[in-house]
């Protein structure tokens, strides 16, 4: 390798190269000594098994809101700053629809085919005229989407506290002396289910194989007959569905649900999607998990710390790893060729 | 240089005019209106000093309240436990920002596009919680007063005689060598390296200045709030506004400032008596709405706009 270094290599040939000699093996190594951590602390003592449980649980929430951004960023290689009110804007669809008198189950479906639906439509209309112009644009625009969308819902429901029914209970599961909420294993459950669906879509359709095309090679698809602009709609229409279940399993674990409901989330997933590597989907979801156990652990074994420091320390976290290590566990080195 | 001031003529008494508008504003307008145009003033600075970073120098950031939130604690603090003059407390302020945005411009560095405004979100929503934490210093959720208040006059003049002077700053820096780096490094960071333009210097001094400007206006905002600097005063809608308010007056031109600052300073205002949607959340609507909108229409701003007219005029 070293001898051939002043030597230009085809741009593929480089990347994989790269992969290969520094790339998944001591991330593999790094998450399964995380799991054997957690796995002898949860068994030495309950009071961490609880924590690492409950935080798994947020981190699914806080993994599937950043799977959405890492979606959106690789369709339009923009972060979507509205992500999360979005997200918070559909939950207060899934309560009106169980105001109207819909069951939970249908009222969570309905959402999201309505979020599906919501999310295409931006796309279409606001990103799409000012997505070729700038960087700064296409985020000036998510900004106010931002304000827009949490002023529609402080018009509509109000500001004040709603509360929904717990999907899931308020049971426990007894595992030996340590007990699990009804509701945590619910939030893994249907995000993970939600995951995998998504997952599937893309990886085994055709539609799947054409929105990848047209995220990866936007050019080259097109070519070949890929609709470009029709996948990026969609992709951005996906991106509000796994938000939209990020925030119905948001609503619960936060006993619940006010237009602030995803502020913070929104910054937790950002964390997570920038620590998997900001492309990467499998990187988002392992983010997600990650830093919701880890800010669960802090917050319960650092008083230092306490809630009022965890978005603080997170930013310090996000800092950290954009200096560290800027393409995240997952992510491709982005190699720019002058 | 008689022709340097017949091209410049236009833009001179454009200027000229402006400046005698905003002198004799206060004769004419109620004392709840001179607020009002404090805090445009107030705006002006903040979004000036963001247009110099993300305009000039081409580093997008969503965390500018974050620095004026630590402005405005700067007075607050100086004048509740030092009773300091308050105009020195708005010198320390900027000079803090400064080296506060100069630290955060070195990390920065590294950073650009979509991660640079991620980690400056980020900065934007953690700032805010800190008085919370370390209440017996910064106040809590309920605040740090100034030790002595002052009138909306006093803030209206104060505001805009920082506004002059940060301009005509502005101004200088911007059309001698630093400005001409600022624009090589926006428009190719590879281009301006090649020409022997030190890259990190450059980018972390549009930092610093950009939050020092900042800086000032968060210590007149405080002042403008009858010297109460709050956590909540200071949310990331702020650092949002902000952003909005560069948008509009158009990146990389000072000519649409004032547009952009009167349009977060006043819309808030305005809006909250929209006939159909009416109070606190209206102003959310329209402004979100209105944001979109210019970002569709206006592409460059309302600076895009004037030169736009300009071309209009001369053919």
């Amino acid at each position: 390798m070293s001898t051939l270094a002043g030597i230009p290599q085809p741009p593929g040939l480089r990347t994989r190269g790269a992969a290969l000699a520094s790339g998944p093996i001591p991330v593999t190594l790094l998450l399964v000594a995380a799991a054997v951590f957690l796995l002898v602390g949860s068994l030495r003592s309950t009071t961490f098994a609880q924590l690492t449980v409950q935080g798994l649980a947020v981190g699914a929430v806080y993994g599937s809101l950043a799977l959405a951004l890492v979606l959106v960023y690789r369709a339009t290689h923009v972060i979507n700053f509205a992500q999360g009110e979005l997200a918070m804007a559909t939950t207060y669809i899934a309560y009106q629809l169980i105001q109207w008198g819909l069951s939970y189950w249908e009222a969570f479906f309905a959402t999201l085919a309505a979020a599906f639906v919501l999310g295409t439509l931006l796309e279409v209309a606001v990103i799409r005229p000012v997505q070729h112009r700038s960087v700064i644009a296409t985020v000036i625009v998510t900004v106010g989407l931002f304000v827009l969308i949490d002023g529609i819902v402080n018009w509509v429901w109000g500001g004040d506290f709603k509360f929904m029914h717990s999907p899931f209970g308020t049971g426990a599961f007894h595992v030996g002396r340590v007990a699990i909420l009804h509701l945590y294993v619910g939030m893994l459950a249907v995000v993970f289910v939600c995951v995998l669906l998504v997952w599937a879509l893309f990886r085994f359709t055709k539609l799947g194989l054409g929105m990848r095309a047209a995220a990866l090679r936007p050019a080259a698809a097109a070519l070949v007959g890929v609709r470009v602009d029709r996948m990026l709609a969609l992709g951005w229409g996906l991106a509000a569905v796994l938000g939209a279940v990020a925030g119905l399993m948001a609503e619960p674990s936060q006993l619940f649900l006010s237009p602030t409901l995803m502020q913070q989330i929104l910054v937790y997933a950002f964390a997570a999607a920038v620590l998997g590597g900001l492309e990467s989907p499998a990187g988002a979801m392992v983010g997600g998990l990650g830093i919701g156990v880890l800010l669960n652990l802090m917050v319960g074994y650092v008083p230092a710390i306490g809630s009022e420091l965890q978005l603080p320390f997170c930013f310090a976290l996000l800092l950290a790893i954009l200096l560290v290590k800027p393409a995240g566990l997952f992510g491709r080195r982005e190699v720019r060729r002058v | 240089m008689t022709r340097e001031l017949v091209r410049r003529l236009p833009e001179l008494v454009s200027l000229a005019v402006v400046a005698g508008v905003l002198v004799a504003l206060p004769f004419l307008l109620s004392s709840y209106n001179v607020s009002l145009a404090a805090q445009v003033g107030i705006f002006f600075i903040a979004v000036l000093g963001l247009n110099i970073l993300t305009g000039y120098s081409g580093q997008i950031s969503i965390g500018h309240g974050a620095f004026m939130a630590v402005g405005g604690y700067t007075t607050a603090v100086l004048s509740r436990d030092h009773h300091m003059n308050l105009v020195l407390t708005m010198v320390l302020a900027f000079a803090i920002c400064f080296v506060l945005g100069l630290i955060l411009g070195l990390p920065a560095l590294r950073l650009s596009g979509v991660y640079l405004a991620l980690a400056t979100f980020a900065f934007a929503v953690s700032v805010p919680l800190l008085p919370l934490q370390w209440s017996t210093f910064l106040g809590g959720s309920g605040g740090v007063q100034t030790s002595r208040t002052v009138t909306d006059l006093w803030v209206y003049g104060v505001a805009w005689t920082c506004s002059a002077i940060l301009f005509v700053l502005a101004w200088l820096v911007l059309r001698g060598r630093m400005g001409r780096a600022f624009r090589a490094v926006r428009d190719s960071e590879i281009a301006a390296v090649a020409s022997g333009i030190e890259l990190p210097v450059y980018k972390t001094l549009a930092f610093g200045i950009s939050a020092a400007y900042a800086g000032v206006a968060g210590s007149l905002f405080v002042l403008a709030t009858n010297g109460f600097a709050q956590p909540s005063e200071f949310s990331v809608f702020l650092s949002l506004q902000l952003l909005v308010g560069a948008a509009v007056a158009g990146l990389g031109s000072l000519w649409g400032i004032l547009a952009g600052a009167a349009f977060i300073g006043l819309l808030p205002q305005v809006s909250t008596s929209v006939p159909v949607i009416g109070s606190d959340h209206g102003r959310d609507v329209v402004f979100g709405l209105m944001v979109v909108l210019v970002m569709l229409l206006l592409p460059d701003g309302f600076a895009g706009l004037l030169a736009r007219l300009r071309g209009l005029a001369r053919t």
